[in-house]
């Protein structure tokens, strides 16, 4: 069913077809419309699941990481200083390889404060052994809700999904709904191979010791370091799952996603804009513009960024002559991290034949910095040159300073 | 009012091995073994990192044996929500869901989230044993640590704040059922816990335990030194059922006895009150027997 609404709805509903069954949340802007609807869907009896309005973010992810070990479906949002007062929780639920889902909606992080969109809230948990998803529209915010509790079951691994607060959060398009019988057929019901149970006890996360150690039969059991190693490779290994989640959905509902990126006018580009989130899809517009003046332009976003599809970015960015890495965050005292990662993932193609494409980076947006076409126009088409000067310095867009 | 349990009808079954981690003297060893009975088989338990995480072992072996979910030092009480909510979600009725965590724990660290299970009424019982301070990590002072006490981070002068009183906070709440116990007083423990699982929403029990390395005492005196405190009138046992408070157990009794050992014979069993001076220890005589003249008068009135 077609409807238009906003993107905050998108996701509360993709929850609601995707059957959560437990759902913790604190309210912080630009999150709160999402988890208001999933608290009025559940008070309407439109949904079956717990509700628990939560004193912290901390204890959100607290809640649904404990029932999730408990064996129910385990659903949280936030935004920006929210989510990383979760920080904590955030290592605790991949390291426990508990497959909660959240919702991460874009915002800048404080001191000072802001409400607005930037990137740096999710990207600063880059590290945290979650996957993280990035939806460039309402429709990719609904359906990524849904393929990411598959992922996340199929994996054991929690998943963030990640969009733009309030450029996406807070208003409205067109977008599917899918039928509820068919979300049905995509995800079977969450059956962990282990949940807490009196009836078969066993204690979860315990102290676990640098080096290998036995059990009680005598048979040895992982250390620290192996169970890492563990979430390192099936880390890796999520990315040909998502692969056939993304099979799968499109079998079922006829669209779907990259799934690893999403490229447009890049087959013969010159020059490819990377970019993650709708601001991808404003770059469209300016690569339109370009080349409409001949200019041969495409723009690349990454769907994906952890685990980093390093292979697919390099693969469709081996034959054009210049990159040019648009970021809403910073690495403070370096560079935008997404421009970081797309120079390693090009390296080795690099290696093979002695030479590579130029990289920019230019950030924008911070705070919820109004981004205006023409300055992306004007930035981009400053860049589609052969010899770009000073390529290591970091670029920014609409600083008045 | 129920009958008293005792040590002949106490469940033989043993839901914590023997030869677990816990220190040489550990009264949590008492407490944990005697409350593990009294909870039974059917029990999910939250433990944040305490003693208890200790005490429960090194993976892949654990000394407890029920199923047990180790959690972040503040998530206690929200962890237990947790299990709470995907019970109900999932359709499985009585199981006892129970935080058992240290006076940091849930003092300090852990009194966000204990205070809002609490209004929100979820229906799980919490434990907190009260060691009196930081004792994992090396013996720091913790808001429940009593004035004067030496630890590791109070080393010459002793703490200089009063012991924070969670029972009150908690009764503040309004929830049901708010109890003390003692570890040196392991049936009556077992007989709260009992009872505590037949009210509603949060049920918190404060269980008094003495700790050898930490306080400084021989591992042989544990038992004797909860005695002492509760017998010198410094640690009440108590009960808040729906908001009456009465003296339970050996406080009880010594409300009928009248009688209350001198508080320096606690303070001298430990070396941690060491630098404690005579006159302090007299001004919480003093502090004492002003709360027990109010005990013993509200006896008079009823």
């Amino acid at each position: 069913m077609q409807i238009i609404e906003s993107g905050n709805v998108a996701a509360a509903l993709g929850v609601k077809l995707s059957r959560a069954q437990v759902i913790a949340a604190y309210p912080i802007t630009p999150q709160t419309p999402l988890t208001e609807k999933l608290s009025e869907l559940i008070e309407a009896q439109d949904m079956q699941a717990q509700y628990i309005p939560v004193e912290s973010e901390h204890s959100a992810l607290a809640v649904c990481i404990a029932a999730s070990s408990a064996g129910a479906r385990a659903f949280t949002a936030t935004s920006a200083n929210g989510l990383l007062y979760m920080h904590e929780q955030i290592h605790w639920a991949a390291g426990a390889r508990l497959p909660i889902v959240m919702c991460v909606v874009n915002r800048g992080v404080g001191a000072p404060w802001t409400v607005w969109n930037d990137h740096q809230d999710s990207i600063s948990q880059r590290d945290t052994g979650w996957i993280q998803l990035y939806a460039n529209d309402h429709q990719q915010i609904i359906d990524y809700t849904i393929k990411a509790f598959l992922l996340a079951e199929e994996m054991m691994i929690p998943v963030m999904v990640c969009y733009d607060g309030y450029l996406l959060s807070h208003t409205y398009m067109p977008f599917d709904v899918p039928e509820q019988s068919r979300v049905d057929d995509f995800l079977p019901p969450y059956k962990p191979a282990y949940a807490l149970d009196p009836g078969s006890p066993a204690n979860l996360n315990t102290v676990t010791l640098p080096d290998v150690r036995a059990d009680i039969n005598g048979k040895m059991a992982h250390g620290y370091m192996e169970i890492r190693h563990l979430l390192q490779e099936d880390m890796r290994g999520s990315m040909d799952m998502l692969v056939r989640v993304e099979t799968r959905f499109k079998n079922i509902f006829g669209r779907g996603v990259g799934p690893f990126i999403e490229s447009y006018q890049c087959d013969d580009a010159r020059y490819i804009a990377v970019a993650l989130g709708s601001l991808s899809y404003h770059l469209r517009d300016v690569v339109d513009t370009l080349r409409s003046e001949g200019i041969k332009a495409g723009v690349m976003s990454v769907q994906i960024y952890r685990p980093f599809p390093a292979a697919a970015i390099a693969e469709a960015l081996k034959k054009c002559a210049g990159i040019i890495v648009f970021e809403k965050a910073l690495s403070y005292g370096y560079q935008g991290p997404l421009c970081s990662d797309i120079k390693s993932a090009i390296f080795h193609n690099a290696g093979n034949t002695g030479s590579h494409p130029f990289v920019l980076n230019y950030i924008l947006g911070l705070g919820g910095r109004e981004i205006v076409t023409k300055d992306l126009y004007d930035a981009f088409k400053a860049s589609c040159i052969d010899k770009p000067e000073k390529v290591d310095d970091l670029r920014w867009i609409g600083l008045k300073i | 009012m129920q009958s008293k349990t005792n040590i002949l009808s106490l469940p033989e079954e043993e839901l914590v091995y023997p030869g677990n981690r816990a220190c040489a003297g550990c009264a949590l060893g008492i407490a944990y073994r005697i409350g593990l009975k009294a909870l039974g088989k059917n029990t999910i338990i939250v433990v944040p990192p305490s003693c208890l995480t200790v005490l429960q072992g090194l993976f892949p072996i654990a000394a407890t044996k029920l199923p047990s979910l180790n959690v972040t030092f503040a998530s206690t009480a929200a962890a237990a929500t947790g299990l709470l909510g995907a019970l109900k979600a999932l359709g499985k009725k009585n199981i006892n869901v129970v935080g058992w965590a240290g006076d940091g724990g849930t003092s300090d660290i852990g009194l966000q989230s204990l205070s809002g299970a609490c209004e929100r009424g979820d229906n799980f019982l919490y434990i907190c044993y009260d060691n009196e301070g930081y004792m994992n990590t090396g013996v720091q002072r913790s808001g429940t640590t009593p004035l004067g006490a030496l630890t590791a981070n109070t080393p010459i002068k002793g703490k200089l704040q009063q012991k924070k009183d969670v029972s009150t906070i908690m009764a503040a709440h309004g929830i049901e059922y708010v109890a003390t116990c003692s570890a040196a007083y392991p049936l009556d423990l077992f007989d709260k816990i009992r009872k505590a699982l037949t009210y509603n929403g949060v049920k918190y029990l404060h269980i008094h335990t003495p700790c050898p390395p930490g306080w400084g005492f021989e591992p042989r005196y544990a038992v004797k030194v909860g005695k002492l405190a509760v017998e010198t009138g410094l640690f009440e046992l108590y009960e808040v059922d729906r908001g009456h408070m009465r003296l339970t157990g050996a406080s009880n009794k010594l409300l009928e006895k009248r009688k209350l050992l001198p508080a320096t014979d606690y303070f001298r069993a430990q070396s941690r009150f060491k630098t404690l001076s005579d006159a302090q220890i007299e001004e919480i005589q003093q502090d004492i027997d002003t709360r027990w003249k109010g005990y013993f008068e509200s006896l008079n009135n009823t």
